[in-house]
């Protein structure tokens, strides 16, 4: 910060009220510097160790033995080759696991980590194709692999639900899921569709995808005592550390989860039945585990995101207005979990219409238990919707930006509430201008080179503010002037141990340098969530909360002969290297004078934020206009996106490198569900038949273009920081506009993702 | 854990000597053979090291070009011979895996590598006649978009997953063989066999019999062919369908042609129909279509992979027209 800049005051106590915006939303300076992840070199040398690279005295490595039905008993189990194999120290099966304590599923407690309530190796009872059937310690991991692939195991199979079709004959209404029914009705959709002069009603579906994060599934772990350590990647240390307590009937502050890496989550780095199953054996064995699951393994153990099948239905006047929005479906789940993909949070928000119903349903599978995943609900609920907004204006004449434009809402349409901040008008306008978007055609296949058919789509992408409870930061500063801001947060890759100590720099008026940001231990403060794009605003919430009462020790702390002496905290106010006051900027002392004349070497303070009332207040969103171009074979039908623009609103950006890189992640993440990613199952085994990343296609360098990306930078005044989180926007409105370009350039509607070859072929002329 | 042996030959004799030991296998770059030991799809007694035999790529006195068995696929597709007389050659193995798996993989390795069929790879979970004869297969009635519509049978529909071998079907390329009874050739497209009802035995080699390399033989029309892969991702996918093509056209006529196709056969499929149809043809799309249709009539399509019929007989069209685009 500079020195001219008057004094910043405290952050707000309370983001419920409309006390105006946080006074560091507004700061230049570190806020929005692309600062470099300061862990990056640590990374790239190999000095950041992850959890699978922790080696403790004596560990043994754990592998894994799956079922290979999808329902019935285990009737028999020879593991005699496997106990005999060289290295072998145990082999854990449900005959001789510890009895265990019920997992807690996530969602239904505040600390909640596990995907379902499923006994962990407590009985002879297969649930899903792949289930955990043992695990076997051994002193290599090659021996315990091998000696895995011994086992053989005999079953009683039981006839299982493992087809879409089969299940959603019984589809029903889901349990409440974030204490949401998942169904509205608003006025009369059915009638105003009916009386509409422009309609749209299609069914759009999505398949089964996985995570895929980089760094597989891995626990290195060990007992002292009835005192778990855990080296582990999750997305939640905290949750993590209460789940496994749950299970082994200890205590929380026995279990210590220290994770200050993580290589990536995506939603699938949660508690699942790898961890249980290395502490339970380790506990048997009674040596440190390792269990680093195989790639298949994670396909295996780990879920993902579940298939959808959504109708989405608009009526429309002649003007464009909407005069109905139905969007409604159902989703594959498994008998024993309750994640509903959420598809119709994208349609509660986005479009401003009198007559509206939205519903999900579920169907039950005899499959792994289904899990969050990179914006679960917005990023297939803005497949279907943004499509069939696409396919409206085509069939209006309209331009498809205009018409969404045209049915901007003045408050959120589903519940009424005022929005936050919302400028989805100017992120569609700028955009627009930069991609080019007056070059588009308004017929498919009105643009060719040579065999290539060239198209231009679009979409928008929404994503939800979230602020959970529980955010809580340590803040303590010592004699030096060096800050340690410490919070029970996680890096997976997205920079927030850098954009965070950049946030704590701007409101210490310190330079980023003297900042030491600690996360990715539960043993710090807060249970801090690393999903719904929270941790930016739950982590600024805590250092403002942690700040307010550091500043408040300090004041206690000074003489009475200090310029400072006897104001209240929201008097005075951050200036470089100390605190002034607000109302005089030349009175002001430096911590290290207070802390010196105090004789005291450090000062420290630990705060937790106001819940996040402001999400009752108003309607929090991120939005986003997303532009493609793509190139399609007329001979093959093949698919090459080339050019790919997203537009973002989703309040100030405090990294402009970091938030880029998460924008772009999340597009190319969205290239992969528009045009390659599926999990295959074959639907008489409910096996997953594609674990491995050559089966299972991720975007790869040659399928992704430069994605440019830009952001309104403005500010939303309710929030920390005026931020927003960033994370999962990206993937959400990008497959439907590649879907819409390759409409846009081969005239083939695809309502059905992965776009690929085949799907075009049929509908294609081929020249 | 499962024991083998391993031996690294020094030169041909040394190799086949070992080779003939039950269950001996011969190892090239690794790329695929220690994926299936890994998996234990594979189980070798024995393995043979023979990347230190001979990887020179030199001209023959017939005109021709010999590759060494030993060499890497990655140095192949560079020599400046193979892209300047094969260019289909070139550009297949360039189209297939990645650049790490290039610079590893040799052209033997190559010639035998194993299918990429799911239910081939899931020893635990499903049913494969290929790896366990008489077991069934999962795959007819399974998920099957990426199998095979040409040379299969009832007991298995896995498809070949070569690129290389595509392009040397085409090209008349020779394997050479040696054994402890003596070496003899073949041509490429003699040396993978049909499933019929023994998918297990993939070639014609008998045991411990050994590749020593690959003979291209002099083929003027080859430095005008090419090779084009159609695929789900721009990089590190199979084909779809795949096409190598070389043409000599005449006064618009065709006068001669060599045609092979990937991703759709069992086999590095050589379009020999095709070829027969396009003879003394005038150029030109009908041709080309009737053609790709003639090699396509004995498709059996299954619940997924129908597609493939329509998009290699386009893409058979697609090479063709733009091999003879300035003659037409």
């Amino acid at each position: 910060m500079s020195l001219e800049q008057a004094p910043l005051p405290l952050g707000p106590s309370s983001w419920a009220i409309d006390a105006g915006p946080d006074p560091l939303a507004a700061r230049q300076g570190l806020i929005g510097a692309p600062l470099a992840r300061r862990d990056g070199p640590a990374k790239v040398t190999g000095e950041a160790r992850y959890a699978s690279e922790v080696r403790l005295d004596g560990m043994l490595y754990g592998a894994l033995a799956f079922s290979t039905i999808p329902r019935g008993r285990i009737v028999a189990m020879d593991t005699s080759s496997a106990e005999r194999a060289a290295g072998v120290a145990l082999v854990m099966t449900h005959h001789n696991a510890p009895r265990l304590h019920s997992t807690v599923e996530l969602g239904t407690a505040e600390r909640a980590a596990a995907a379902d309530e499923l006994p962990v190796m407590q009985d002879d009872r297969i649930r899903w194709n792949g289930q955990p059937i043992a695990i076997v310690l051994a002193e290599s991991q090659e021996q315990a692999d091998h000696a895995a692939s011994l086992i053989d195991a005999t079953y009683q199979p039981e006839p299982a639900i493992t087809r879409f079709d089969q299940a959603r004959a019984d589809a029903r209404p889901p349990a409440l899921y974030q204490g949401d029914p998942l169904r509205q009705t608003i006025g009369d959709p059915w009638t105003a569709l009916a009386e509409s002069p422009h309609t749209v009603d299609a069914v759009y579906t999505t398949p089964r995808h996985h995570h895929n994060a980089i760094e597989p599934h891995a626990v290195t772990l060990a007992w002292d005592g009835d005192e778990l350590t855990v080296h582990d990647c999750p997305q939640a240390v905290t949750h993590l550390a209460w789940s496994l307590a749950q299970v082994f009937g200890i205590r929380q502050d026995q279990v210590h989860i220290s994770a200050p890496y993580v290589g990536g989550g995506f939603g699938g780095k949660m508690l699942w039945q790898h961890q249980i199953l290395a502490a339970a054996a380790a506990r048997l064995s009674g040596r440190p585990v390792r269990v680093v699951l195989s790639r298949e393994g994670v396909y295996r153990v780990v879920g993902g995101r579940t298939s959808t099948e959504q109708r989405v239905a608009i009526g429309a006047e002649d003007d464009g207005t909407f005069t109905s929005l139905v969007h409604t479906g159902v989703v594959a789940t498994s008998r024993h979990n309750n994640v509903p993909e959420p598809f119709i949070k994208p349609a509660r928000c986005l479009y401003a219409t009198r007559n509206a119903t939205f519903e999900v349903k579920r169907a039950d599978l005899d499959m792994l238990a289904n899990t969050f995943m990179r914006a679960p609900g917005e990023a297939v609920g803005t497949f279907a919707l943004e499509s069939a907004v696409d396919e409206l204006a085509d069939r209006m004449g309209v331009d498809p930006i205009e018409l969404r434009l045209c049915n901007e809402p003045a408050v959120d349409p589903s519940s009424g509430k005022p929005f936050s901040a919302r400028h989805l008008i100017e992120a569609y306008r700028a955009g627009a201008e930069r991609f080019g978007w007056e070059a588009r055609s308004p017929r498919p296949r009105a643009r060719r080179d040579g065999e290539w058919l060239i198209g231009l789509g679009c979409a928008t992408a929404t994503y939800p503010y979230n602020r959970f409870p529980g955010g809580a930061a340590r803040i303590t500063i010592n004699r030096n002037g060096d800050a340690t801001v410490e919070v029970a947060a996680h890096e997976m890759g997205m920079g927030t141990g850098t954009v965070q100590s950049q946030v704590a720099a701007e409101r210490l008026g310190l330079p980023v340098e003297k900042i030491i940001f600690v996360l990715g231990d539960s043993s710090l403060p807060g249970v801090v969530l690393a999903g719904g794009s929270q941790q930016t605003a739950a982590i600024g919430g805590a250092i403002t909360a942690a700040h307010r009462e550091l500043v408040g020790e300090l004041l206690k702390l000074i003489n009475c002969d200090s310029p400072l002496a006897g104001l209240h905290p929201d008097e005075v106010g951050t200036i470089p290297g100390g605190l002034g006051r607000l109302d005089d900027p030349s009175r002001s002392e430096s911590y290290t004078a207070i802390l010196a004349a105090a004789g005291v070497d450090t000062i420290s303070a630990e705060a937790t934020a106001p819940e996040g009332m402001e999400q009752l207040e108003w309607s929090m969103h991120s939005y986003g206009a997303q532009f493609c171009e793509v190139r399609v074979s007329v001979i093959t039908g093949e698919i090459r996106v080339s050019r790919f623009l997203g537009s973002f609103d989703c309040g100030r950006i405090i990294n402009a490198r970091t938030a880029a890189s998460q924008l772009r992640g999340g597009i190319v993440m969205g290239l992969g569900l528009a045009l390659m990613e599926e999990t295959q199952v074959d639907g008489r085994s409910g096996r997953i038949m594609n674990p491995s990343l050559a089966d299972y296609h991720v975007p790869a360098h040659a399928d992704v273009p430069d994605i440019e990306v830009m952001w309104t930078d403005i500010p939303d005044p309710h929030t920390p920081l005026g931020a927003h989180g960033v994370g999962e926007i990206g993937i959400t409105g990008t497959a439907a506009a590649v879907a819409n370009a390759v409409y846009n350039a081969i005239g083939v509607r695809v309502r059905d993702p992965p776009i690929t070859p085949d799907k075009l072929l049929r509908h294609s002329p081929g020249r | 854990m499962r024991r083998f042996d391993y031996a690294r030959a020094e030169d041909v004799a040394d190799a086949v000597r070992y080779g003939t030991r039950r269950d001996a296998l011969y190892l090239g770059g690794g790329t695929n053979l220690v994926d299936l030991m890994r998996e234990t799809v594979a189980q070798p007694a024995a393995l043979v090291d023979v990347t230190r035999l001979a990887s020179t790529i030199e001209g023959t006195e017939t005109g021709g070009l010999r590759i060494g068995a030993a060499a890497r696929n990655s140095l192949v597709a560079e020599h400046p011979a193979v892209r300047q007389r094969y260019p289909a050659l070139a550009r297949a193995i360039l189209a297939g895996a990645s650049a790490q798996i290039r610079n590893m993989a040799t052209v033997g390795g190559n010639l035998l590598q194993r299918t990429r069929c799911a239910y081939f790879y899931d020893v635990e979970g499903s049913r494969c006649n290929r790896r366990s004869p008489g077991q069934g297969c999962d795959a007819i009635e399974g998920l099957n978009r990426g199998h095979a519509v040409l040379g299969t049978s009832s007991s298995c529909i896995a498809t070949h997953p070569s690129d290389m071998c595509v392009a040397l079907a085409a090209l008349d390329a020779v394997v050479h063989l040696a054994h402890e009874d003596g070496e003899r050739s073949l041509p490429l497209t003699a040396l993978h066999r049909v499933p019929g009802d023994r998918p297990d035995i993939e070639t014609v080699l008998r045991p411990g019999e050994l590749v020593t390399g690959v003979e291209l033989p002099r083929l003027p029309l080859a430095a005008r062919s090419t090779y084009r892969k159609v695929r789900d991702r721009a990089s590190y996918a199979f084909a779809l369908v795949s096409v190598a093509a070389a043409v000599e056209v005449e006064a618009g006529i065709v006068q001669d042609v060599r045609l092979a196709l990937g991703g759709v056969g069992t086999t590095p499929w050589r379009a020999r129909h095709a070829e027969e149809t396009l003879r003394g043809q005038a150029v030109g799309e009908p041709a080309f279509r009737r053609a790709a249709q003639a090699e396509l009539a004995a498709a059996v399509p299954r619940a997924h992979n129908g597609f493939k019929v329509e998009l290699a007989v386009r893409t058979v069209i697609g090479v063709l027209n733009e091999l003879t685009r300035e003659e037409a």
